[in-house]
């Protein structure tokens, strides 16, 4: 950051360092594909230190779910709180009503957010 | 459906045959939720202000959606590499042991190693699933064409998926945009919501629930892996005390 820029620098900065970043992305995650095969037969998927590991996968999921619906970044903020939750908790209700449809349950949940902004901002 | 085992094991002719029998069945609900879900990333992409590259790139490289979606919201709300790294390695932890369990189903006599380090990465739930479910019916030479069909077929899904999200993003009125972004949040708390095997994850995921967005207000940036860290192993250790089925 320190460095003169060229003008032309930037955009090329701006393209790279995000892909360097997915480059690592991958990286983290193709590092437990290979574990797994170099492991494959040798552990058990079922032990202790998985079931740890399965509980923080879940817990930072869990985590990024209710941010992204709660205090979500970029456009979505703009729509009211009551809007995401009310959507979601719909959603909810309808997957499990359904006996489980994803489809449904997906559906329901993004197009009551859908309806919701519409009817607020085209309509009112 | 059918749950029981059948007595001869399925054999589709040749290694092409069963490839081609993979890649057909690869198509259906599972694939049109994944599909979808892949709409909804190439969205947020969008909305991030990365260009369909990045979309096409992580899709490509990465092809494990919550890490992917962690990634680009991390990237988003300027969380350094380091931070960014370590939560997408946590993230796609689950890889590891569903590598385990897959591998030895697809092995067969003859098979060089390096294919099942190539075929590894295109482990992601929706093909293993299929894949410990449709396996054993089927003779062992046969399972790694079979699965390298199904997953190809989904890879490529994903990919198309990814740029139909991103380029509707950038045409379809703001509002639609908006629930293309949503549905991640939604598909991931219904696939979170519907695993209640364990009450150590449940426990995991509610307290992640409430303690991602707290943690957020405090420290934006690293909130997702101390949520993570904290509630995962406050979730774990409480659930094995708790119960037998820890």
């Amino acid at each position: 950051m320190a460095e003169p820029l060229v003008p032309d620098v930037m955009p090329d900065a701006a393209f790279w360092w995000p892909i360097l970043v997915m480059v690592v992305g991958a990286a983290a995650t193709y590092v437990w594909r290979a574990l797994g095969v170099a492991l494959s037969g040798r552990i058990d998927p079922e032990g202790a230190l998985f079931q740890w590991v399965a509980c923080i996968a879940y817990a930072l999921l869990a985590a990024l779910v209710a941010r992204m619906i709660l205090l979500p970044t970029g456009p979505l903020a703009q729509t009211p709180m009551i809007d995401r939750v009310g959507a979601a908790v719909l959603g909810f209700a309808v997957f499990f009503v359904s006996r489980r449809n994803m489809l449904l349950g997906v559906g329901v949940g993004a197009g009551v957010l859908v309806l919701a902004t519409y009817v607020r901002t085209v309509w009112l | 459906m059918s749950t029981s085992v059948p007595r001869s094991l399925h054999d589709y002719g040749s290694a092409g045959r069963a490839m081609a029998v993979g890649a057909r069945r690869a198509v259906g609900v599972p694939s049109i939720v994944l599909g979808g879900s892949f709409v909804g990333f190439g969205a947020l992409v969008h909305q991030v202000g990365l260009s369909v590259w990045h979309a096409l790139f992580s899709t490509a490289t990465g092809w494990a959606l919550p890490g992917q979606i962690a990634l680009v919201e991390l990237y988003a709300v300027g969380a350094s590499v380091l931070v960014i790294a370590v939560a997408v390695g946590l993230t796609n932890a689950r890889l590891l042991p569903m590598t385990v369990t897959l591998i030895p189903l697809l092995r067969a006599p003859g098979v060089p190693r390096w294919q099942y380090y190539v075929i590894s990465h295109f482990i992601a739930v929706t093909g293993w699933v299929a894949a410990m479910r449709d396996g054993p019916t089927m003779v062992a030479e046969q399972r790694l064409p079979y699965y390298a069909g199904f997953a190809g077929v989904l890879w490529g899904i994903s990919m198309l998926a990814t740029w139909i999200g991103f380029a509707l993003a950038g045409s379809v009125p703001a509002y639609v945009t908006l629930g293309l972004v949503f549905i991640n949040p939604i598909y991931f708390m219904l696939i979170i919501s519907a695993d209640v095997r364990a009450r150590s994850r449940v426990l995991a995921a509610v307290l992640g629930a409430i303690g991602g967005p707290a943690l957020y207000l405090l420290v934006p940036d690293w909130s997702l892996l101390l949520a993570g860290v904290i509630a995962g192993s406050l979730g774990y250790l409480i659930g094995r005390r708790g119960g037998a089925h820890g």
